[in-house]
């Protein structure tokens, strides 16, 4: 029969227009990449191809050494471990909210709480930027209501990370919302019934079926908030450029100035690759996880 | 149904393909000059083309804000993708780069033949970031340097009615600042160590080429180099200066408060100051060339600012060193100095009562006389941020000095790796 | 009581998460320095419509606009046409090595898409197409995770409508387009939303490709505009309006639809 045939060359012609960009335009750099973080291209080989030199692993030993980029690491771990935790906490709870059985105008709130996940980043950075300023912002003269002294959000060290963590939690977190409602809506109601028939209040509710059975989603919200947020690069290109004195100086931020500011592609295909191998790592224990929470 | 939105994606591709396949169009018959310039210099020196405009027909000129914060991989990116503009003002310390990359144009030649831009009106120090070997790579646009800016009064109690010429005056006026304060936390100068300007002016004061060799190697453990390090960090040794930055957020806050009572830094700040220092202290800050090791004559300061470039690429280089020459006028870089407040590069400018009269930037002209550049070669900035990492921790007494500055060298020898291999590779 | 503290919950709740939206809106309609002073003002003495007008003489933004727009709508329409057929495909058809290879399409989903950069860049430069749209879309002209969210949806239709169409004589590609086309109206609106949000929302890659201002993308334009404007708020507020409100008004629009997609998206296939 020809059927046979003729389906093998539609898969083909289904799959290639999608699959050959991604292998040129995604793939092919990836493994471009590695080869690179192997060399030292830099700003000579950008005049002249032949001004790279292959060094091995230097890029990976003198990354070791680099003060910066412990620096960038320790943000970034800052960000991942603070601000992970706390966007996926306020999504649940806001997503307890909005699924409460007593709750009104879910479909509303649902759609407010929901809106900054599809503002542009660059325009409410901008926004958040003037809201930050010490003396006319609005959050500092929010908090002088509760007699708290103004904070110099941006321009302290100390400060300027929770600030960037303030702005992508608000920005992030009715995306998870919407995931982890989609979770309560999978747990059967009749667990609760019976629950509220043995006289558990919602706090017995929540600890003995809720959260257990939002574990999957809870593993799954907590992997892929992780790889984004590792990945942390807009919110402080736009707001404070890595500063002040690099305290918000993220890898992929350290990768961009590397590569696209000085030029230093091996040294910043060096960088990208031990993100990547962070991120891989830290995906694989958490599915492990998820697999033993499973049993 | 599924013929409309069969038509309606079809339609889209089309739009799509008619949109990617659109090139840029350029008016015909002029002669279109693209000039990239950074920030607000970009809006601001729009205001100036439109004479220019009149006064040659058929050129016309494309300003293109580019931001600072992306500055450099702007034009990186686009000397990559053969997209450069016709002219660029670049920040001086840039030159040695786009100049190995081959890219800039040496303007030797075109001076020859200039009856307006004249090196003899130029402070030779400035004139000499541009210079590369024998090429001339850019003419001066505007001006940037770094002095002291002080407060008189704090300076009067301590017993000085003139700043400090020597780096013994220097230390002597501190000493008693510090006194003045008592066990209030209030230091003489903020030596912030997220800047590495100090510390690398004070090594050209005392002497120091910086690097050794042609430019192969670190000279941080040179005498000289040490001898200046050792000189900043008395001052947070013995509390002069607050160590670490964290305490100073703001420093117009700090030094109206007199949390410190020097300050080295910029002429873009002589406009911050008399914004943001309080009304009543606007009678009692000053700037003052830098004191040196031997004197004022010793007092150098580094050559900063920002060159006009003509890239090599260009088709149009004489309508665009038109524009330069024009930039290059008297009146245009007064013009320039009053919408931006940018300091004039040509000298003659500075004969202008807007410039001659005025008491904050004086100090600045007599500091001008005084500049020197930092190393031409492409890795200059990233040995500057060294500098900085290591006068960071020396500062805060992680490192010894010996063990600060034997480290430096370390790094920047190896930053310099490359390099050493391009010199070995041109032979 | 408790239905009515739950309610003042949400209700702070949306009004904390709304604050910087409403501040935005006001403060674009202040008099130019109105949003500087002290004590901050929340709303305009007067309300004036002049920076929105600035924005389009001045500074020219219409130009961004219609780039961001014409930008923004090639790619999705080019990426759901690519990512649907995918998807469908790797549903619905059975070859050889299928299974390995739709899990190696998932698992390249953990690369960051900035390790690819600079790589691409160069790839790009060398064929020219740096500066160009083209050069823009390539990058995003088909994903992972679209094919992804299609082949989930497509699970779900039925084979014997498949089969049918099959015995009635249409052809694999008239199959993809009458059957499954419409039968997916659904995830198609949401990728759609997804796409062209994500696409309109992209600073990063078009501002690295576009070199030539005329360009620029509006997030680009914005956020160049942003640097050297850092005093006139009320301006740098009207062009974060508009930047934000074509993306708002869709999702207001479309919320139902694009919400449900999430929440496929996310059941685990």
């Amino acid at each position: 029969m020809t059927g046979a045939s003729s389906i093998r060359r539609a898969v083909f012609l289904f799959l290639a227009p999608a699959l050959l960009p991604i292998l040129v335009f995604f793939f092919l750099p990836a493994v471009a990449a590695f080869a690179i973080s192997f060399t030292d291209f830099d700003i000579y080989s950008l005049g002249d191809f032949r001004n790279a030199r292959f060094v091995g692993f230097k890029n990976y030993i003198q990354l070791f050494d680099d003060t910066l980029f412990w620096k960038a690491m320790k943000n970034t771990l800052y960000y991942v471990l603070v601000g992970g935790p706390l966007s996926v906490a306020v999504s649940l709870a806001a997503a307890l909210l909005v699924n409460a059985r007593l709750a009104r105008f879910r479909g509303f709130f649902r759609t407010v709480y929901f809106a900054p996940v599809v503002t542009t980043l660059v325009a409410v950075a901008i926004v958040w930027r003037y809201m930050y300023h010490p003396r006319f912002g609005i959050l500092n003269y929010a908090l002088n209501f509760f007699g708290i002294d103004p904070v110099d959000w941006l321009g302290d060290p100390l400060w300027a990370m929770p600030a960037i963590i303030l702005l992508s939690v608000w920005k992030g977190f009715g995306y998870n919302m919407i995931i982890f409602v989609a979770g309560l809506q999978s747990i059967p109601g009749e667990l609760y019934e019976a629950a509220r028939i043995d006289g558990a209040g919602w706090w017995q509710q929540f600890k003995r079926i809720t959260l257990p059975m939002l574990a999957p989603t809870s593993v799954f919200i907590g992997i892929v908030t992780m790889i984004n947020n590792f990945q942390l690069f807009a919110e402080p290109y736009v707001m404070t450029q890595g500063g002040p004195v690099h305290s918000t100086l993220s890898i992929v931020l350290l990768m961009y100035e590397q590569g696209f500011r000085w030029w230093n592609m091996g040294y910043s295909a060096a960088i990208a690759f031990v993100l990547f191998g962070i991120i891989l790592v830290v995906s694989l224990a958490q599915s492990k996880l998820q697999k033993q929470s499973a049993l | 149904m599924s013929f409309a939105r069969s038509r309606a994606v079809v339609c889209s591709l089309f739009l799509a393909t008619l949109f990617l396949s659109a090139c840029n169009s350029n008016g015909g018959g002029d002669v279109s000059v693209t000039f990239w310039a950074m920030g607000s210099e970009g809006e601001n020196v729009k205001k100036l083309i439109p004479a220019f405009e009149q006064r040659n027909p058929g050129i016309r000129v494309k300003v293109q804000q580019i931001p600072w914060t992306a500055a450099h991989e702007k034009l990186l990116t686009a000397f990559a993708g053969n997209s450069m503009p016709d002219v660029c003002a670049l920040g001086n310390t840039w030159i040695p780069e786009f100049a190995m990359l081959n890219s800039l144009e040496d303007l030797n030649p075109w001076l020859e033949n200039s009856s307006l831009i004249n090196k003899e009106n130029y402070f030779p120090g400035i004139w000499e970031t541009n210079v590369i070997d024998t090429s001339i790579f850019g003419i001066p646009w505007y001006v940037d340097t770094r002095l002291l800016y002080y407060r008189k009064d704090i300076f009067e109690k301590a017993g000085y009615s003139r700043p400090p010429r020597t780096w013994d005056e220097w230390y002597d006026v501190s000493v008693k600042i510090k006194k003045l304060a008592g066990n209030k936390e209030q230091y003489a100068i903020l030596l912030p160590t997220n800047e590495w300007a100090p510390f690398v002016i004070a090594g050209l004061q005392s002497g120091s080429s910086l690097l050794r060799e042609e430019n192969r190697f670190g000279d941080f453990r040179g005498h000289e180099f040490t001898h200046s390090f050792e000189f900043l960090m008395k001052f947070y040794q013995e509390n002069l200066a607050p160590v670490g930055i964290t305490q100073v957020t703001n420093i117009y806050q700090g030094i109206s408060e007199g949390f410190f009572a020097m300050y080295i830094t910029g002429p873009w700040n002589i406009g911050e100051f008399r914004r943001r220092l309080p009304e009543n202290l606007q009678d009692t800050w000053m700037t003052a060339p830098l004191p040196g090791p031997q004197g004022a004559q010793s007092g150098i300061s580094l050559a900063g600012g920002s060159s006009l470039v003509l890239f090599r690429g260009s088709n149009h280089k004489a309508e665009a060193w038109k524009l330069i020459e024009y930039l290059s006028e008297a009146e245009q870089q007064l013009e320039f100095y009053a919408v931006t407040g940018d300091l004039p590069a040509v000298r003659d400018a500075w004969k202008d009562s807007a410039l001659a009269d005025n008491i904050y930037t004086r100090a600045f002209y007599e500091q001008l006389q005084r500049v020197v550049p930092t190393p031409k070669i492409p890795e200059w900035e990233r040995i500057a941020m060294k500098v900085q990492q290591y006068a960071e921790a020396a500062s805060a007494r992680t490192m010894s000095v010996e063990g600060a500055l034997t480290a430096l060298d370390r790094d920047v020898d190896g930053i310099l790796e490359k390099y050493r291999w391009m010199l070995d590779r041109r032979k | 009581m408790k239905k009515s503290l739950i309610l003042g919950v949400m209700v702070m709740a949306a009004v904390l998460t709304l604050a910087p939206g409403i501040w935005m809106v006001s403060a674009s309609l202040m008099p130019a320095g109105q949003a500087s002073s002290l004590p901050p003002k929340l709303f305009p003495s007067q309300i004036t419509f002049e920076h929105f007008v600035d924005l389009f003489t001045r500074l020219e933004l219409a130009r961004y606009l219609v780039n961001s727009l014409v930008l923004s709508i090639s790619i999705t329409a080019i990426s759901l046409f690519l990512n649907s057929m995918a998807g469908y495909a790797f549903a619905k058809h059975r070859f050889a090595g299928r299974d390995r290879l739709f899990r190696l399409l998932v698992a390249e989903m953990i690369i960051p898409a900035q390790v690819t950069t600079l790589p691409l860049f160069l790839m790009l430069n060398k064929v020219g197409l740096i500066n160009t749209y083209a050069g823009v879309l390539v990058a995003s002209m088909a994903t992972i995770y679209g094919i992804f969210l299609m082949r989930q949806f497509s699970l779900s239709i039925p084979d014997s409508l498949i089969e049918a169409a099959r015995m009635d004589g249409a052809s694999e590609f008239k199959i993809y387009w009458s059957v499954i086309l419409p039968l997916s109206k659904p995830i198609l609106v949401t990728l759609a939303i997804f796409t062209f949000m994500g696409a309109w929302n992209d600073f990063f890659w078009p501002l690295i490709v576009l070199t030539d201002d005329s360009m620029y993308t509006l997030p680009v334009a914005l956020a160049i505009l942003s640097g050297e404007h850092v005093q006139d708020t009320e301006l740098m507020m009207a062009g974060s309006v508009l930047t934000v409100l074509p993306v708002l008004i869709i999702f207001i629009a479309m919320q139902k639809a694009y919400i449900e997609g999430i929440m496929i998206g996310s059941v685990k296939g």
